[in-house]
Parts: structure tokens; sequence; C-alpha cells
């Protein structure tokens, strides 16, 4: 970037500067005696062109759109188009979050995103003993192709993209989407969105897992391998750090986990003998907003860079796309508080902001009050307009990558990407991310940094305004979003109308071709579409491949 | 009680929520307050929960649940406790739980109910100060 004559000059420069500051800094120590960022990257004082002597602007970096995509993955990014504006939502019945769907389309959202309840997303029937208390709690709930068919009244699904946060019964909620489409005329060709499909992370960090992982794996690549051929436009997988580093982890670790378990969907898939340009394509990924802004814009710049390289040197892809590493981002929810919770707003718009200046392709922006209860519709409204004040006011979307070149970002980028790959040749050394989970060493690895970054609150260290400094009396919000504890009555009557109507004979007979294929080699997806079509329940389906595979027994890691 | 014996504790997730960070962290923190902590993973039911507290003969049940199931989960575990004649149990629950729930928890016999942003410290004193046995 420079030559050595000016290199030489301002290394000359710096030390006459740091030798005088020596001086005053006894005079005036700095806050902190080190400084170092929530990853424990120390930080320097002042970067200069000294950290980029040997920056190679061409391999780290390249144009937009152009490997290894450090600067985007679009040659214009939102100067072509915004971001999309994606708010995840789900309560109660499909009746209520249809409702609330209808809401944000209204106010200018331009996509959704679908939060299923727990037993939805543990495979279990709203008539299930330990869906008792749960029945559309954190999500919309969910029993069959009936309820699926309500969820998307109204909505054109040839326009509108859909993200589903859906895990281990991802092929049947896929399925679902792909049955209402039909009905409403639309091909399952023209269909756009993403089922979420990312058990490992379930496994390290988020608990919605079902069956072991070998089976898991097994669906995943049937999944991969049906969309190529029959929903070409869809995210096959969203890869998700976000709840890696809700649970604790620290950027780093949520880049290095992230791609860790990216690798281990790759390696299955080709183990399976797909070929890596086909599904390499469709994979997409989700992170965490978090509060340090700058480490976070960094990390995703480096996460990009990562995955391109690991695609194309690793695993010897061809297509570009197939090292692009598209991703949605959401705010981070264990970073809101519920002590003086309008403060919120602030902190959701600074780690939006971050999302925006990292290249992000969509957006979700929590509501202030998600520490008490699920978002009530004004305070979705602000969050939505935090990502359209970004958008439409700020500027920022007119540049690609308008940070980029920073000495500090690109210093902090380099320091994550090579902070980030060792922890991955450690994976690769446990065997994978599937082993390294299995051994309890990503649990670990995630709970000892939740640990520290509390002690670290609790001793003073870290401030977090509103909770340990600048505290105020407070009453207690009021109006939150309840769920009425009914909508399991009226979700298991509409169960029992649904059974007593369907062809109970031909359910039977596609779950045992269902359960025949789970012990062979067939892709199990045609036999799941063919199930949600008959109106076979998601508790059916999940039990008839429970039958088959098991479930997973979580290792311990306390104690 | 024993001075010799270390208090113990069971730290739990009922029901299906997976957000496991906060029980995981108060765990470490028992753990190096001196406390003897089992903890029983996800996805317990309330029988299960009833049925390891007494075998484990826990001093403290610590519930934890951000799913909101909280108001059918933890009526139930007290429910069952009664019913076993367990009464010199210090239960105590955590995670997302409105402040208007909390009398009505208190009512059926969940000691302190403790909110996000509370100190792990806070909960350690709370545990040493209310033992019921």
């Amino acid at each position: 970037m420079f030559d050595e004559k000016e290199i030489g000059e301002i290394k000359e420069e710096y030390k006459k500067w740091s030798d005088k500051l020596k001086g005053k800094l006894v005079k005036r120590p700095e806050r902190k005696a080190d400084f170092a960022n929530t990853s424990g990257i120390p930080l320097k004082r002042v970067c200069t062109p000294l950290d980029a002597a040997d920056f190679d602007y061409m391999k780290e970096l390249g144009l937009p759109g152009e490997y290894p995509y450090t600067r985007g993955v679009q040659p214009t990014m939102y100067r072509g188009r915004f971001w999309t504006m994606r708010q995840y939502a789900g309560f109660a019945t499909a009746e209520d979050t249809n409702r609330r769907y209808r809401f944000l389309l209204d106010q200018g959202q331009t996509g959704l995103s679908v939060a299923f309840d727990l037993p939805t997303q543990i495979g279990y029937d709203s008539d299930h003993p330990l869906a008792q208390g749960e029945v559309g709690k954190v999500g919309v709930t969910i029993d069959s192709l009936k309820d699926m068919e309500t969820l998307f009244d109204q909505i054109p699904m040839d326009k509108v993209s859909t993200s589903m946060t859906i895990n281990s019964p991802a092929a049947i909620l896929l399925a679902m989407y792909i049955a209402v489409a039909e009905n409403q005329g639309i091909a399952s060709k023209d269909l756009r969105g993403t089922i979420q499909n990312d058990i490992l992370k379930e496994y390290s960090a988020r608990g919605t897992y079902i069956f072991p992982p070998k089976p898991s794996m097994r669906i995943i690549t049937d999944i991969f391998s049906f969309c190529s051929e029959k929903v070409p436009q869809w995210n096959t997988i969203s890869i998700s750090g976000y709840h890696i580093r809700e649970a604790g982890s620290t950027a780093v670790q949520e880049v290095a986990f992230t791609l860790a378990d990216g690798i281990a969907y790759v390696e299955a898939a080709l183990e399976a003998g797909l070929d890596v340009d086909e599904f390499g394509p469709r994979l997409s990924f989700f992170f965490n907003a978090h509060l340090d802004f700058l480490e976070e814009i960094a990390k995703f710049r480096a996460a990009r860079r990562l995955w391109a390289t690991i695609m194309r040197d690793r695993f010897k892809a061809k297509d570009p796309r197939s090292m692009m590493m598209r991703f949605h981002t959401q705010t981070a929810g264990c970073t809101l508080t519920a002590q003086q919770p309008k403060n919120n707003i602030v902190r959701v718009a600074f780690q939006a902001l971050s999302a925006v200046l990292g290249g992000t392709q969509s957006l979700h922006t929590n509501s202030m009050d998600e520490a008490f209860a699920l978002p009530g519709e004004e305070a979705v409204q602000i969050a939505l307009r935090t990502q359209q004040l970004i958008g439409h006011e700020s500027g920022v979307a007119d540049t690609v990558d308008p940070l980029g070149g920073s000495y500090y970002i690109e210093e902090l980028t380099e320091e994550i990407f090579n902070r980030a790959k060792e922890y991955i040749d450690k994976i690769d050394e446990f065997g994978g991310a599937a082993s390294a989970i299995e051994q309890g060493f990503i649990q670990r690895e995630i709970q000892d940094s939740a640990y520290r970054y509390q002690r670290e609150i609790e001793k003073g260290e870290r401030v977090v305004v509103g909770v340990n400094k600048f505290q105020v009396e407070e009453e207690s919000p009021k109006d939150l979003l309840r769920v009425d504890p009914a909508v399991r009555v009226s979700q298991m009557e509409r169960l029992k109308r649904l059974k007593s109507e369907r062809d109970n004979a031909r359910v039977k007979n596609i779950l045992s071709e269902l359960k025949n294929a789970a012990e062979g080699k067939d892709n199990l997806m045609p036999i799941i579409v063919d199930a949600v079509k008959a109106y076979g329940t998601l508790g059916e389906i999940c039990d008839a491949l429970r039958d088959v595979f098991g479930e997973y027994q979580p290792v311990s890691t306390i104690g | 009680m024993d001075n010799k014996r270390k208090i113990r504790v069971l730290a739990t997730k009922p029901g299906l929520d997976g957000h496991d960070r906060g029980i995981k962290v108060i765990a470490n923190a028992l753990m190096d307050a001196g406390m003897e902590v089992i903890y029983t993973g996800l996805r317990q039911s309330p029988e299960q929960i009833v049925e390891t507290s007494i075998q484990e003969d826990v001093d403290v049940v610590a519930l934890s649940i951000l799913s909101g199931a909280h108001d059918f989960l933890f009526p139930r575990i007290m429910e069952l406790l009664k019913e076993k004649g367990v009464d010199d149990v210090l239960v105590i629950g955590g995670g997302i739980i409105p402040d208007e729930d909390i009398p009505s928890l208190k009512e059926i016999g969940i000691a302190e109910v403790f909110g996000p942003g509370t100190y792990t410290d806070d909960i350690v004193t709370y545990i040493k100060n209310n033992l019921k046995r």
C-alpha cells in the first residue's frame, strides 16, 4: 500500500509520537491498563499504515462481488437494493401470526421470518404431554398442513421470501410450504426462502434437537439434493452463529464454530455423493450483531473471506456462488436489558448499523421489550423503523463497504480471520464439528466465555448501562403480549377434527413407507411431501423417524 | 444443617426451552461458591425434576425457563413436590418471567424469582440465607 520510504518516515514519526506520549501518560493515564475486545484481541491505541505494511489488497480484500468477497458478495451491494428487512415473528395460532405478518408487510417489511413454538421445533403435536405450557408461546404452533394453510392465507408466496427457523423437522415444514404454495398455484421452483436446518448448533447452543447426528446429517443432505432439483432458489440451510453467540461465545468463536459446522455439512454432502457446486451456492449463514460495533463489522468481513477460502481451497469449488457467504443478521437478544428498556432501541440501532456496514443480506432488529416477553406491535414497529432509518436516512448504504481500508478495521478483520482459522484447525483435530460437539469441546468453550463475560459485569469491569451503572428506580412494564393458555385447547380440538376428517389409512401407509425409506437410503423428502399432503401431522412424521433413528442424548458439560 | 455438608443444588431446565446460558453461568457460580451442583440438562418434565431432587437429596432446586411456560410448569412442579411431602427444599426460579407473574409464583412456594441482569453473587447470598434445612 505504501512504499518503503513512506513506511520508514511513518515509523520514525510514530516513534517520536510514542516517546512524547510516554511522559504524558504518567500524568494522565488511559482509562484502562489494557484495552481488548470481547474476543480478547488486544487493541492498539491507534492503527497506522505500519499495521498495513504487508497488506495485500487483492488477496485480502479484492473488489465487491469478487473473491474473497471481504467487501461484500454483490458488486453494488445496497446501491442496487437494500438488505431484506425481515422481522422474526410468530406466536399463538396460525390465525394470530398471519395477522401479524400482514401487519408487518403493510409496514414495509420485505420478507417473512417464521418463529415456531417449541413443540413444533421439537416435533411434538400440541396434544403431546411435553407440549403442556409451551403451545404457541415462543412462536406459532403448527401441527399439520391445515395450520400452514392458515399461516400463509392471503400472502403472495411467489413474491414474498420466507425464512423458517426450523431445524430437526425442517424437511416437514419445507414440505408443508411447498404444498401450500402448490394450492396457491405456485410451483416449487419459484419459491424463495430459507430453512435454518442447522442441527449442529442445536447440539452445541440452541437445544431443539431430536435425532442423533448421523441420521440428522442424512436428512440435511437429502434436503440439499431434493432442493437442488425441485426448489432451486431455496436456501437449504442457514448455518447459524447467532445462537452460539447468544449462548455466550466471543466473536471469534462465533465465526469459528459456525464455519466449522459449515465444513461438516459440506463434508456430509460430499460423502453423500453430491457435487460441491450443486449445493454450495444454496448454503447461507446467520450471524449475531453484538455490542462491540467495530469488532462486529470486522467479524462479518472476516467470516466472508474465510468461507471463500475454505470453499475454494479446501473443497475445490469452481462456481463463485459456492464461495460467496450470504448471511442474515439479527441483533443480539442477550444484550437487551430489562432495566430501562428504552435504551434497547439505541443498542439495537448500533448493532443493526454494524450489520449493514458488515454487508448483511437480511436483517432482524430486536424490539426493546424482548427482555420481558414477545414484542408488542409498537415495539416491533420501532425496530423495523430502525432499519428503514439506516437505509433511507443515514447514507451508509450509498457506498459499498465504506469502512474498507480503515487501518483499524482491516487489522481487526485480519486478526479475527487468523484466530478463527486456528480454532477451526483445532476442531479438525477433534475430527470435525460433530465430534468436537460429542466430546463437549464446543459447549465448554462457549460456556466458559459466557461465565467470564458475566463475571466481568459483576466485577464492574464491563459496564452495562442501566444494569451495573446509571441505575434508576423503575416500575414494571405493563401490557406485555401474553399467549392465552387456551391456545393449546383450541389447537387440540383442531387436531382431533383433522384426524377424524382425513384418510387415516392413507396416512398410515405413507408413514410406514417413510419408515422403510428411513431404514434404507432413499431420499426422504418426496415421501415427507406426500405425508404432509395427506395431512399426516408433524408429530406423527417425527415419531415415525424417531422409531427408526432414535433420539439424541446430550453430553454433560457442567461439573 | 450439618456444617460439613456442602449445599446441594439441583439446577434444571423444565420444559422444552433450550436457553441454557443463564443456568450454566449460575451453576458455575454456585460451584465456585463452594456448593455442589447437579445440572440436569434440558427438557426435564416436572416428574423428572421432583424425582431427581428427592433422589439427590438436594437443599435447593433452581428452575430456569425463558419460554414463557413457567405459568404451567412451575405450579406443576410445586404441586408434585407437595404430593411427595417435600417441604424443606428451597425452590427458586429465573428466566424471562414477567413481574406481574411473580406474586402468584411466590404464593405457590417459589421462594424467589430472579430476572435478567441478576448478579450471580446475589443468588449465592440468597441461597445461603434462605435454606430451609
